[in-house]
């Protein structure tokens, strides 16, 4: 029974797709768009931009999420910038250029229409955050600066110092704030949503749950937004905020939203290594770091030596030697695997052998030093000099960073080489959408890292705050219309219909459910269990043996889960242990999809590697014969169907990825 | 490194808003590596082990950008160190056999969920009362046609990077808010974007700022000392000579 799925790419070139899809949209008049209500959930940067956009254009919207404020989202915690082919530094870039380095970055796994309208769309983004007051770093003259990222030979990515996702996610919700004042967006903070109410087929609201009461809320929309951000958290250990967790986007999927490339994660290269067993989260260390850092390890096994002891040629620059042409810069899917292969191979530093050196001195003494040293006129400058001027432009370049590496570790990265090591952190699977960004539910769309759209089996550094905004500000306002321009007559729906009470009932047995098990362990540790099975399974390398056996491992996981589970309180309270709860036995079905979908995948391509498909170099081996196509996965309530969408490369060559 | 640190701790329990809260004392072995926060999840793990109440407390970042976590440390909101956040403090600043208390955010803008949650939503409330630019989404001109000095751009930026945590109100004997409002207040004027709603926007925060109940400033400093971002004591001055001029100009 393989539904078809209508991507609904517009006909047309490439490049005139988006704007004469626009121009062609139906629209809803002023008045009709009062009576149309739209949910929001998250208040992410898609969110926020979403919630306040359509708002100012006039509908009535309700905006959820389940931090104590819609400005705590996770996107808050993005530190190195956002991208946007605005060309300022006339270094070449381009709207071709950045779809074309987004589609490649991908290992051409994303959609050739989505991803060239992300890029066109890219320079509003800039204009719109910047009237908003958004301080990005600026030159002397006073414009806009720049640096690169992975994946790509441009300076475009904007930032604000390490905290560009902060900035970003205050001016949309400072804008988001201003319609709640004006009281066209109702907020409820502290809020999760647990079911997507769906009448003859069609999304018709959600049902809340109020984490301060416990209590359950039903809410209409004509349309509903999942702007739910994405699902690292599965693995436990992630650059995640605690609370990220995939539970509205598997209750859409459950309610008939296919999930797509689940397995599709990325994997960062330069994060902080685990301390111990009580570790709750891990801390990226942004990629912007690799423009000035460079990444080596000890050229001789087990070499024990202080890192500022070892010389130069005893050390082993591994990513300038096996990729010349992109060096420190090289995708972060590649980055992170030539980690892994250093460090199992025995060359890892640290007391666990687990990390790798990510150095500064070099640049900090010879970039930075000898240019200001010249700036001020110092001839023949010595090393003490050129440390001391070199370190005034990495601090202000990075000082946060290397705050928060000094917090964490207690050793000062100005005077020692930072040690790192890949960790979970962005998936770029999600909900499947098609260009409107709606679901395989009509009337539920998903935005921002919640869907699978733009980024195929690895994203670029700098793009997600792109996409999520792209999507809230410039993407979603059109593209709804175009389904609730037929809505204009459906009258709110009384929440009294047994939709509503059906998806109530199922919500609340759920919960009952879980109380009562009363069992001896905690969520916690469950949550960790299931995180190690997927880390050394479905992590940074892939086999047949080793997803077969997760998923044995995740389904006896998830039985003793509803028979041994402690969760403490009561329901009708303020109980983060039971909102934990539901958030986990969430991530214990989603796991178990993401091996199936790792097993489909009788490939590597991007994040997912699959041992068994590798070249004589360790790189990943694609199918284009086989595996071109975006995986969508349907619930079926008793395990899963796979439905195929074909990806169509007709504007770019599909080529073996090379950054040598 | 890894020597264990025996921490005999008070925490404030409060089973909800209308209930009296009180102190309970709890032992802990931490390691000095682990956050403060890591500890309280070993106090959980603990707790959940013997059948007991895990303390509710509010987090989600753990790396000191998102403003949730709120604790008052022996105290101290955030805790001893300068410059960070409750979760980015780590047991290494402690000794084996202190003694720590811990308490929520103490403020009647800030009323208690549970035990170390706070209510916080009176600060959204003052951002949705002014603390923006007016510009709809599609408005916006080409963003280097605006041209802002690089230290214009610095300065916007050092205030802009408040977390909205409250610590500072928490400090503050009177409980004002006087550093979160001149923190944005600061930011938006300073910048040529800000300018148009400059006076009106003052005005309407400071408003909202005295409907939520918090108190006036004394010029103490405590909230400045408290700051996990360092937003400095000048940004209460510019607020006092916006707030001013604004009033001086009728609004
Ligand atoms: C440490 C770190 C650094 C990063 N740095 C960069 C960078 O420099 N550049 C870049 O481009 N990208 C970066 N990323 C990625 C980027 O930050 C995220 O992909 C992006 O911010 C996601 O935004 P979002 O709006 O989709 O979701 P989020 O910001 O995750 O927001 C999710 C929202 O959904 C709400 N929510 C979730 N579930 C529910 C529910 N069931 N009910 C109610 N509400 C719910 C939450 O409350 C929240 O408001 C970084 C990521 C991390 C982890
Ligand atoms: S001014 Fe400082 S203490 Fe106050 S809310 Fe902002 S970051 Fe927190
Ligand atoms: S948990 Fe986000 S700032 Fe502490």
């Amino acid at each position: 029974m393989s539904q078809k799925l209508d991507s609904k790419i517009p006909a047309g070139n490439l490049a005139d797709k988006w704007t004469q899809y626009r121009s062609s949209v139906s629209l809803v008049n002023p008045a009709n768009k009062r009576n149309l209500e739209v949910i929001v959930v998250g208040t992410g940067l898609a969110g926020a931009s979403a919630a306040a956009t359509l708002a100012e254009m006039g509908y009535k919207v309700k905006a959820f999420c389940f931090q104590d404020s819609p400005r705590r989202a996770h996107s808050i915690a993005a530190q190195g910038g956002i991208n946007a082919a605005k060309n300022y530094q006339n270094d070449g870039d381009s709207v071709y250029r950045l779809f074309y380095d987004t589609i490649k970055g991908g290992d051409y796994r994303a959609r050739e229409a989505n991803v060239h309208r992300l890029a066109e769309v890219s320079t509003n983004i800039i204009d719109q955050c910047v009237a908003q007051g958004v301080p990005f770093a600026r030159e002397y003259g006073g414009t806009l600066s720049n640096r690169s990222f992975g994946g790509t030979q441009v300076q475009r990515t904007f930032y604000a110092a390490g905290q560009t996702g902060q900035q970003l996610l205050l001016g949309a919700y400072s804008a988001l704030e201003r319609q709640v004042g004006v009281g066209n967006v109702k907020m409820y903070t502290r809020h999760e949503m647990i079911e997507v109410v769906t009448i003859d087929g069609k999304a018709r609201g959600i049902i809340a749950r109020d984490l301060v009461s416990g209590k359950l809320e039903r809410h209409f929309g004509h349309a509903v937004l999942l702007c739910t951000g994405g699902y690292g958290n599965v693995f436990y250990l992630s650059t995640n905020a605690m609370g990220s967790n995939v539970t509205a986007a598997w209750k859409a999927h459950k309610a008939g939203a296919y999930f797509a490339n689940p397995c599709f994660t990325q994997i960062h290269p330069t994060c902080i290594p685990v301390s111990g067993h009580y570790q709750s989260k891990l801390t990226l260390m942004s990629e912007s770091l690799r423009n000035d850092g460079r990444i080596w390890v000890p050229k001789a096994k087990g070499d024990k030596r202080h890192p500022n002891d070892i010389p130069e040629e005893e050390r082993d620059y591994y990513l300038e030697r096996r990729y010349p042409a992109f060096g420190n810069l090289v995708p972060r899917d590649v980055a992170s695997r030539a980690a892994k292969e250093r460090c199992d191979a025995g060359y890892g530093v640290g007391s666990s052998g687990m990390a790798v050196y990510l150095d500064f001195r070099y640049n900090m003494m010879n970039k930075y030093g000898r240019a200001e040293a010249t700036k001020a006129g110092i001839e023949n400058p010595d090393e003490a000099t050129l440390f001391r001027l070199g370190k005034e432009v990495v601090k202000e370049k990075y000082g946060n960073l290397f705050d928060m590496y000094k917090q964490i570790t207690d050793e000062d990265p100005y005077e020692v080489p930072m040690r790192i090591y890949p960790a979970v952190h962005y998936t770029m699977g999600g909900l499947w959408v098609d260009y409107e960004l709606q679901t395989t539910v009509p009337g539920l769309y998903a935005l921002g890292e919640a869907n699978f759209s733009d980024h195929g089996a690895n994203r670029l550094g700098a793009s997600a705050l792109m996409q999520g905004l792209a999507d809230g500000y410039f993407v979603i306002p059109y593209t709804v219309g175009s389904y609730l321009s037929k809505e204009i007559h459906t009258k709110a729906i009384d929440t009294q219909h047994e939709a509503f009470e059906d998806a109530e009932k199922r919500a609340s047995e759920r919960i009952e459910k879980l109380m009562s098990i009363q069992g001896k362990r905690s969520v916690e540790s469950y949550h960790r269990e299931l995180g190690l099975i997927m880390w050394d399974k479905c992590g940074m390398a892939r086999s047949e043996a080793g997803l077969k056996q997760a998923i044995d491992e995740i389904r006896a996981l998830r039985e003793d889960f509803y028979k041994n589970v402690r969760i403490p309180g009561k329901i009708n309270e303020f109980n983060p242990e039971l909102d934990k709860a539901g958030r986990v036995a969430d991530f214990l079905e989603l796991g178990e999809l993401m091996c199936l979908d790792a097993l489909n995948r009788n490939e590597s391509c991007g994040g997912h590697f699959r041992e068994e498909y590798q070249t004589e170099e360790g790189e990943a081996l694609r199918d284009d014969e086989q595996y071109a196509y975006v995986a969508a996965w349907e619930n079926t309530g008793e395990g899963w169907n796979l439905h195929k969408e074909d990806l169509q490369y007709e504007n770019i060559k599909i080529q073996q990825r090379s950054y040598k | 490194m890894s020597d264990t640190l025996n921490i005999n701790l008070k925490v404030w329990r409060q089973a909800n808003g209308n209930e009296k809260g009180k102190f309970e004392s709890y032992q802990v072995q931490a390691n000095p590596d682990m956050s403060f926060l890591e500890m309280f999840d070993v106090l959980n793990e603990q707790l959940i082990e013997d059948g007991r109440e895990p303390v509710a407390f509010d987090h989600d970042c753990r790396e000191g950008i998102c403003g949730m976590c709120s604790m008052v440390i022996n105290g101290r909101p955030h805790g001893p160190k300068q410059g960070v956040t409750t979760c980015q403090l780590h047991m290494r600043s402690f000794k084996d056999g202190d003694t720590v208390v811990v308490e929520p955010w103490r403020a009647s803008a800030f009323p208690v969920i549970k035990d170390l949650s706070v209510d916080r939503g009176a600060f959204d409330r003052i951002i949705a009362a002014g603390g923006y630019v007016s510009v709809n989404t599609g408005n916006a001109v080409d963003a280097n046609s605006i041209l802002i000095p690089k230290d214009v751009a610095d300065k916007a930026f050092e205030a802009a990077t408040c977390i909205g945590c409250g610590a500072c109100v928490s400090a503050c004997k009177n409980a004002s808010a006087m550093l979160f409002v001149g923190a944005k207040v600061t930011q938006l004027s300073m910048l040529p974007q800000g300018q148009a709603e400059r006076e009106s926007r003052v005005v309407a925060m400071v408003n909202q700022m005295d409907a939520e109940g918090f108190g006036a400033c004394t010029n103490t400093g405590a909230c400045a000392a408290e700051c996990p971002k360092e937003i400095p004591l000048s940004v209460i001055a510019t607020l006092n000579r916006e707030y001013t001029s604004a009033k001086l100009k009728g609004r």
